[in-house]
């Protein structure tokens, strides 16, 4: 349901092809996906509206890339991409401490919204981040257990939990205040219970609290998942409350966090931080050009670069890279390159970071123990039968896979997806891409990362495609290596009858043992149409 | 009182204030054309109804040109129609057996726990002895908060420890329904984003547990979607089916100006019915499901999103 904006794109720029201006007439078509793949990521409608007719102006007017090698579609990407950037912005935006006195932050939001959870995880980050001394205030008298549950995590951080049976929420907060400047506590986090913005009597309380703790901080917790009805909560909230910040919940979930955008809008407040997980670490830094990417369903190309950089050794990337479409390919390759990439982190985030798979991986089973699973078959072999895959006959496979606790026709899979690997290798490279390492290749390798094919490299626009620089180089090569070993490089240009599924995580052939959950079906035939019209697509290229 | 009479009261400080969007619609006499459709069709998004919103109106559009609307009220009519025949019959948990194990699962912060107060208390009511599983071991407090609600609702719970395995509670909870006889089990579980993995495994183990100390069982899969949730809900519903069997659907939340029109999606995709909608914090306040006040609802407060900004 949710292709993405890159799949929907993907029509109505077919529409620049060959031109080199956008116009008032061309341009139509373009917006209209961009507005329909808004609404489907939950962006409110009106917001969606104006956003809509914010590209159009800046697509056509001053804010153009005024350069005349730009096409039509680049520019068009390039508008949405930096308007959506900008309207989500700034990004340094922090919290706001007291200069004498205790710092207050006002926690609020719906029920469910994880306000409690956030409460916790904002203590840990300003303890470790920043060496506060912050106080707990549980305010929720409305949710059974809502206190002990502070109390628990208050445990956990070791952290005091201030709170007294009978009280009011507002005077209640305010006597945590107290007790803060008493115990000479630097912070006070203030959690109130979860309310409706319809709920007078309780927006009213609210409104007590801040009237009572005068709150440095007033911050409304919303869950990313939240649709159309996230531009009136945070309305009634910034009515009432006067926000200073949003902090996004459930992050680490696949929804697209339309609602990051109608609250930006909405209120024009910044959005401080994201949640993004189970434990009480996690808890990150907004990023404008990572929420961008993953509402348009980009994924998020700079995050993973910055991770790659930091973690890739660069001259072993461009090595690999090159090895890749040089054709000398073999496992021991793969298995390096296996590894390169595990040192980035867990496989999901990794991948929920390139572009386009955000979508694709909603409903892969993304299972680490599986990596681990191929890299003990690889390292079964002899490093001589890693260099020449072709030696391995039937017994050196038995005795691989009883090597490595697992079936012969693990690895059977194994080396069927090496061979797939291989052949495409030398697809690409006929395809030119390594034949030079400019602009060009660059672009197609990383557009190679995506299964969603070629568009993504269109994607950043030319500012994106600056900053990705040399990294984008090394890690297309590895990551279009790992997306089809583990599963994911459904993309165009694989040979016929390689199965990247063979490996893919939970998909699991042959009685590999592998965790096993049913996926959805998917539409074979539906496939098979979208890889013969991305072939179609690049060969006009 | 209806359940749309409680939901429009509710909804009503909002629809008193910025009156009725479908009526706004045709002010001052307005006559129905395309672009007024065209505009309906983003009120039926700011319903969180997704892409069945450029479908319905599609469908009007085709009906407007064959000379079949009209007015104002041929429009809702018509709509309303459709939105009832999309979300097809309406239907609570009925009991089949004895104990009827019902498994409540959703994301978290969905409203779970509440729910199943909501249930004890609803099936408290027609006389059914109730026990309550506490399976949700991972979030602080969180059998503390359901033991409150079992102590109000007149239910029985078991309990562990925090951290405790969430199967074998589930299991103890089965079993001693099983000994001692009661007529409903209430199994609440942690909240947990479909995409997890490692959570929705341990799920589905819940379920084999419980299927394994009791043929047939659990009778009923309840997921519990927020009625605020917009598109991602269809997500959700898909991939906890896909995990547990999920059999129906609980909304909470909807006392709010959001709707959960992404049920229709998820009806029309999955072929999920919707038994239960939930309208406030308190134990009373949990509805059976009615498709045609569900979409008057929708439709009365389509319009409040017009006029919100």
């Amino acid at each position: 349901m949710l292709d993405g904006l890159t799949a929907k794109l993907g029509g109505a720029l077919g529409l620049f092809k060959g031109q080199r201006e956008l116009t008032d007439a061309n341009i139509e078509e373009g917006l209209a996906a961009v507005r329909q793949a808004l609404l489907e990521a939950d962006v409110h409608f009106k917001v969606a509206r104006d956003f809509v007719e914010s590209v159009r102006t800046r697509a056509l007017g001053a804010g153009r890339i005024q350069d005349k090698s730009v096409s039509a579609s680049d520019q068009f990407v390039h508008a949405v991409h930096r308007e959506l950037v900008e309207l989500m912005g700034p990004e340094d935006a922090k919290l706001v401490f007291a200069s004498n006195g205790p710092t207050v932050i006002l926690m609020a939001g719906l029920q469910g919204a994880g306000k409690t959870t956030t409460c916790a995880k904002l203590a840990k980050h300003l303890v470790t981040k920043l060496g506060k001394r912050p106080l707990l205030v549980a305010a929720d008298i409305k949710r059974p257990a809502a206190v002990e549950q502070l109390r628990v995590l208050g445990r956990q951080l070791d952290l005091p939990v201030y709170h007294e049976d009978g009280l009011e929420p507002p005077v209640l907060c305010e006597r945590g205040l107290k007790e803060a400047i008493r115990t000479g506590r630097d912070v006070v986090i203030l959690d109130t219970a979860g309310r409706l913005h319809v709920d007078d009597e309780l927006m009213e309380e609210l409104a007590a609290i801040a009237k009572r703790t005068k709150p440095h901080n007033q911050v409304l917790v919303v869950d990313a998942m939240t649709g159309q009805d996230a531009v009136r909560s945070a309305e009634s909230f910034h009515r009432k409350l006067a926000l200073t910040g949003v902090v996004l919940t459930k992050l680490d979930g696949d929804a697209r966090g339309g609602a990051a955008l109608s609250l930006k809008a909405v209120t024009g407040r910044p959005i401080l931080f994201a949640g993004v997980g189970e434990k009480i670490d996690d808890l990150d830094a907004f990023s404008a050009e990572r929420m961008a990417g993953r509402i348009l369903g980009m994924g998020d190309v700079v995050g993973l670069v910055e991770t790659a950089q930091a973690k890739i050794d660069e001259g072993e990337a461009q090595a690999q890279f090159e090895k890749m479409v040089m054709g000398t390919f073999t496992i021991e390759d793969m298995l390096a390159q296996l590894r390169m990439i595990q040192n980035l982190g867990p496989m999901k985030k990794v991948l929920g970071m390139m572009p386009g798979m955000g979508d694709a991986l909603k409903n892969v089973d993304m299972d680490d123990k599986h990596i681990k699973r191929i890299e003990a078959l690889c390292t079964s072999m002899t490093v001589k039968e890693r260099l020449q895959p072709d030696l391995l006959d039937m017994s050196r496979r038995r005795r691989i896979a009883r090597g490595a606790g697992q079936d012969v026709a693990d690895v059977n899979a194994l080396l069927k997806s090496y061979k797939g690997m291989k052949q495409m290798m030398k697809q690409m490279n006929k395809m030119g891409l390594g034949a030079a390492m400019g602009g060009k290749a660059k672009r197609q390798a990383l557009a190679g990362m995506s299964p969603t094919g070629e568009l993504s490299g269109d994607f950043g626009g030319p500012g994106l495609m600056g900053r990705l620089g040399g990294a984008a180089k090394g890690l297309g090569g590895a990551a279009k290596g790992l997306g089809s070993l583990v599963g994911l490089g459904g993309g165009g240009g694989l040979p016929e009858g390689f199965d990247p599924s063979m490996l893919g995580g939970g998909g699991g052939a042959g009685g590999s043992g592998g965790a096993r959950r049913p996926q959805p079906a998917r539409d074979k035939s539906k496939e098979k149409a979208k890889r013969k019209q991305k072939q179609k697509n690049r060969k006009k290229r | 009182m209806g359940l749309f009479d409680r939901l429009k009261q509710r909804l009503g400080k909002t629809r008193s204030a910025i009156g009725d969007g479908l009526s706004a619609l045709f002010r001052g006499g307005r006559p129905m054309d395309e672009q007024l459709l065209d505009e309906l069709e983003e009120m039926l998004y700011g319903s969180d109804l997704g892409p069945l919103a450029t479908d319905l109106v599609d469908d009007l559009k085709r009906r407007f040109k064959r000379g079949e609307l009209k007015t104002e009220d041929d429009l809702r009519a018509t709509l309303r129609e459709r939105l009832v025949g999309e979300l097809g019959e309406a239907g609570e948990i009925t009991l089949t057996a004895k104990p009827h194990v019902v498994l409540v699962v959703g994301v978290n912060g969905s409203g779970k726990t509440t729910t199943i107060a909501k249930l004890a208390r609803r099936f408290r009511e027609q006389g059914h002895s109730v026990l309550i599983g506490a399976c949700d071991t991972f979030r602080a407090a969180a059998a503390d908060q359901l033991e409150v609600w079992a102590e109000r609702t007149g239910a029985a719970i078991v309990r562990k420890t925090e951290g405790a395995d969430p199967a074998a509670v589930a299991f103890d909870t089965v079993d001693r329904a099983a000994r001692e006889n009661f007529d409903v089990v209430l199994v609440d579980t942690a909240g947990r984003l479909h995409t997890q993995t490692n959570l929705m495994a341990e799920l589905e183990k819940i379920r084999r547990v419980i299927a394994k100390r009791l043929d047939g069982a659990p009778h009923s899969v309840l997921l519990v979607l927020d009625g605020t949730n917009g598109q991602n809900a269809i997500a959700q519903a898909k991939l906890f089916t896909a995990s547990v069997e999920v059999t129906g659907l609980a909304v909470t939340k909807l006392d709010g100006t959001a709707r959960g029109g992404a049920v229709f999606a998820i009806r029309r995709e999955i072929g999920l019915p919707v038994q239960y909608i939930g309208t406030g914090e308190r134990a009373e306040l949990l509805e059976a499901f009615e498709p045609g006040a569900f979409a008057d609802a929708i439709l009365s407060s389509a319009g409040s999103s017009e006029t919100a900004r």
